[in-house]
Formats: C-alpha cells, structure tokens, sequence
C-alpha cells in the first residue's frame, strides 16, 4: 500500500479526539479577534492570542486584516468587505476538511480549487426594502477536486468536510451573538 | 438466593433469554412492569406495522406461519406473536412487577421491585433501547399555541388539531408520521436532520432480504470501524409498506422539507441552511450500500426543494402543531451499579457490563447490526446466556 501524504497529521487529530472524550472542559477553545476603527468605513483587525486546552495559546506571528468597502460603495477600498471575510472563512474550512478526510481515508490529493460565491442584496443593509434581509440569501461553493479516487468517492469527502465543519455550521445555522459596549 | 437469574423486561429480548435459559435449566424469573410486549401494546400509533417483513419475524424455534409472508404484522400481530412465544416457551414471566432498584451485594444482586425484594445471581437487563422519547430543549420556548406530541401521545391524526404540523426528524417514525398526517389534510413540514435513507425493495426484493443476504446484518459489533456511531444511528426511512416512503415521496405527497430544527428565536423556528448536504450524506450512503449488495444501481437524488424555509413564525397561527420524531432513549434511573455513562447509556463491552453476572440485551448493535431487530435477538440471546453461565460454574467452582 502506497503511503498517502496530503500533510495532514490526521493521528495527531485522531488522538485528541480520544484525549479530550474523557475531557470535554480541555476542549473549550475561545477565539479572539480585536479591531479597530481607522477612518472611514475602514478598521484594521488583529488575530493572534487565543484560549484552549486549558490555557491561553498564541499563533506564531499576529495576523492582521483590513476590512474596508469598494469604490462603487463610495469607500476608499483597502481591503476586502466584512461579509467577503465570511467567505474566506467557509472556503479555508472547508478544504481543511477536503485534505484531512483525504488524508483519513487514504486518498492522494493532488489539487482541490475552490470558488465560493455569495449572493447578496444590498437593498437590505441599505434600508431600501425591509423585506430584504441584510446577509446572504444564499451561498454556493464548487470544487475542482485531482485526486486518486473515483467522482463518488470525492462527492464523499466533499459531503464529509461538510458534516464536520466550524464555518458551514456558523453560517448554516443561528448563533446566539451579544454585542454589548463595554 | 431467591433464584438464579433475574430477567429484567418481558418484551422480545427479555423471553429469547428465558428461552436459552431454560434450555441451559438456570432457574430465573423474568420481571415485567406491564404485560407481556407491554411497548408494542401502549407506546405505539395505531397504523404501525413492523419494519421487517413476516418470513424475517422469528424468535428461538418460533416463527411466522401465516399466509402472507412479505407483508408486516400490524402491532396487534406482533403483541400476539410474542405473546405465542412466551406461552410456547413457559416463560416464567411476572407481570405488573415494576423494578425500582437493582444494587450489587457479595453474591450477586438485590432487586427492588413493586411487589417486594428479590436476591438473585445475575441479571439481564432486557428493558429496551426506547423508553421515553427524546425532545430538545428548546421545545419550552413554543409558543403555547402550538401543541406538542411525542411518538408516546399520538396514536392517529384525528388526535391532532386541524391545521399545519411540523413533524421534527426524518427517521422511521418521522417519515411515517408525516405521511399519514399529510394524507389526513394537514399540511406538514418536515424538519429533516442526518438521516438514513433505504427504499423498501431493490430489484423486486425487500431491501431487508439484502440486507441478511449480503451478510450486514450479521456483521459484529467489535468488526464495526466506528460502534459509537453505529450504536446511535437514527432508524431507517423504512414503513411496513410495500412501497418506499423516503423523501422523494414525501415530496410528491406535498410534504414540505426544511432543514435541521436549530433553535427558537421570538417564536420563530429557526431551521439548517444544510439540508442539501444532509440529502447528499444520505444518498451516497445509500448508493456505497447498493453497491455492497451487487454493484449497484443509480440511486435517484433526493430532490432539493426549490427554496426550503430558513425560519417559521409560530405564532402565525400556520403551525398549529409539533410532534417530536426526535429519537428515544433507555431509562436507568433504578439501576444503582455504576454500569451507565454520563450520557445515559449502558457501558458494554457486546452487553456483558462491568459488573460481574450483570448483562444488557435488546440494545442497538449490542453484538452485531441486527441486534435490535426482532429476528436479531436469538444470536445475541445465545451469546449472552453462553457467558452467564460460565460466569455461574466459574461462581460455584470458585
């Protein structure tokens, strides 16, 4: 049997699920992100410390984002809109999944492209008819996906990554979300 | 000691173990809250009919003899064909006995029951997989409008108020129940989460027949990848019809599909913008299962309604009730021996539990696919009885 190697250390996430079944209080992870307005409808975010297996963790370096609106929105575009960050979201989760299913169930990857589009009406945010909502009314994500397996086995690990990912679940279903000022 | 064994539960499980154990003479009393098959009796609807079709009904040298052996009994029929069996077999069955306690002593167990205490050396637990119905817990937050029903209160539609029902989970008993309550002129929604899709025949044979024939049934439970999962698998989309009552079908009756019931939010039911994936789990399942049997034949998609709802008012007055199909679980709030997880479950390893001359049988996958099933008792049962009585002789040896 050749060794598949699409670089996902799929023991590693194997053993964690064992590990934390027995310890459900070390799987409590809270993610952080901190922003701050700039000009304009501009605001830098930042993304580096975050909570997990019982104690405060760090990304190796900070991550820092611009968020802005483009010029046919009057704004001065540095950087990608708010909602397009949602799409960037569902499309790194997604693939995660597509690669450690791979890697899970023996299939050699060689490329997997994705295209995420989210169909929005910007009558909502803008208050031009109540009767639109202000988030996407609906999102489509198609893959290209090399790989050795048949078509049925990637619609497989397609369906799979899917079933078990954090953005697909926060987009597809309601949050509890409290904005308070502090 | 007031005997041997103790069988806990008079329902199919619980007299195959009387059975073998009469066959090995261990004397035991089999205790029972009820009557005989008491769930089949009080906690069914009345149009239930058996998922497994008649040839499959059999229990240990008991099997079905009537004239039509690819319908499925009504539940009167299976009351009366487990009934057969525990007087065939002289079951020594006490009824109207309900345990209240079960707690381990140096020689074996004591059971608390309503009609007195009981010592004996070892237990079956045979009380079922489904004692009281599973319900979110946001079902508090309905608006009072709304009534609600378990598969325990409905017997039949004409129960219902008239007007719209949201019928909530997609198994075996959700597809039933809304198919029969959309034929009734109720118009349902069909709340649809992870389900298991099957149609009732493939090439002109009960799907149930392939199932056996390709050896599934049989596979056991330590041969299984993932046993927790398997273990709580919602039941299939099967009907004791001839005919397939799978989402498709729902569909050409005008049942309305939405996804997976989130949460409540202002009176609103709030439902899974994932329904196209939960339809593509199962029809892959479905197809990777055909192809076990004999290469298989393309499965016809699940049909994606043109646009499902994201969200319900149920204060509109459009949904004037909700009923439950949201799966069961056993109940072991009388068993006072440390055999039950944290999530309610019963700790076996094959129904041989931690604690010695204590055993489970009836369970899902307890030791292989088809423990639950009717005709899937009588391997497990052996097996079970097998160990009991090494445990006995390795008891008076020692």
């Amino acid at each position: 049997m050749t060794t598949v190697e699409n670089g996902v250390n799929v023991q590693a996430l194997l053993d964690a699920r064992t590990a934390l079944q027995s310890a459900p209080e070390a799987a409590q992870f809270t993610w952080r992100a901190t922003s701050k307005w700039d000009h304009g409808v501009h605001s830098t975010t930042r993304v580096q410390q975050f909570y997990g297996l019982g104690q405060e963790q760090s990304h190796k370096t900070e991550s820092v984002f611009d968020a802005d609106h483009p010029a046919v929105f009057a704004a001065e575009d540095n950087g990608i809109t708010p909602i397009e960050y949602l799409l960037v979201g569902l499309a790194g989760c997604l693939t995660a999944g597509v690669a450690s299913v791979a890697q899970n169930r023996g299939i050699q990857l060689r490329s997997v492209d994705a295209v995420v589009e989210g169909k929005h009406d910007i009558r909502g945010i803008l208050g031009a008819d109540s009767d639109v909502r202000n988030g996407f009314n609906d999102i489509k994500v198609t893959f290209t996906i090399d790989a050795d397996a048949s078509k049925a086995d990637i619609e497989a690990l397609v369906a799979q990554s899917q079933k078990r990912s954090a953005v697909f679940d926060a987009l597809t279903n309601p949050t509890d979300v409290t904005v308070e000022v502090a | 000691m007031d005997v041997t064994t103790v069988v806990i539960g008079a329902g199919h499980a619980g007299l195959a173990a009387s059975h073998f154990l009469s066959a090995r003479s261990i004397d035991h009393v089999v205790l029972e809250r009820g009557e005989v098959a008491n769930s089949w009796r009080r906690e069914r609807w009345d149009s239930l009919r058996l998922l497994t079709p008649n040839w499959q009904s059999r229990l240990p040298g008991h099997h079905y003899e009537g004239d039509d052996p690819d319908g499925y009994m009504t539940m009167g029929e299976v009351v009366e064909f487990i009934e057969r069996f525990a007087a065939v077999t002289a079951a020594p069955v006490r009824t109207s006995c309900a345990v209240t306690s079960v707690r381990r002593v140096d020689e074996g167990y004591v059971i608390e029951t309503s009609t007195g205490p009981l010592r004996c050396r070892t237990v079956i637990i045979a009380s079922g997989a489904c004692n009281r119905p599973v319900v979110p817990a946001f079902s508090s937050a309905l608006p009072s409008s709304v009534e609600q029903f378990t598969p325990f209160d409905y017997r039949a539609p004409s129960k219902l108020p008239e007007g719209g029902v949201l019928v909530v989970g997609a198994s075996a008993t959700g597809v039933q129940l809304a198919a029969e309550l959309q034929r009734s002129g109720r118009p349902v929604t069909l709340s649809v989460g992870e389900h298991t899709r099957l149609p009732r025949t493939y090439r002109g044979k009960d799907i149930l027949w392939w199932m056996a024939t390709s050896g599934i049934w049989d596979q056991r439970y330590d041969e299984i990848d993932d046993l927790t999962r398997a273990r709580r698998l919602p039941s299939p989309q099967l009907a004791g019809t001839p005919s397939t009552l799978d989402l498709n079908a729902l569909t050409d009756l005008g049942v309305q599909l939405v996804g997976r019931w989130a949460a409540v939010r202002d009176s609103r039911a709030l439902f899974s913008g994932g329904l196209r994936n939960v339809f593509a789990l199962a029809d892959l399942k479905l197809q990777r299962l055909l192809e076990t049997f004999d290469g298989g034949s393309p499965v016809t998609p699940t049909r994606v309604p043109a646009s499902s709802r994201l969200q319900l008012d149920l204060g509109s007055g459009e949904i004037r009730s909700v009923v439950w199909a949201t799966g069961f679980r056993p109940v072991y709030d009388w068993l006072d021996v440390p055999v039950v997880s944290a999530k309610g479950h019963l700790e076996h390893d094959g129904g041989v539990l931690a604690s010695p001359g204590l055993y489970a049988l009836g369970l899902p996958v307890l030791r292989r696919r088809k423990s639950t099933f009717i005709h899937g008792i009588e391997d497990d049962a052996r097996d079970i009885v097998d160990h009991l009585s090494g445990h006995l002789s390795g008891h008076l040896a020692g």
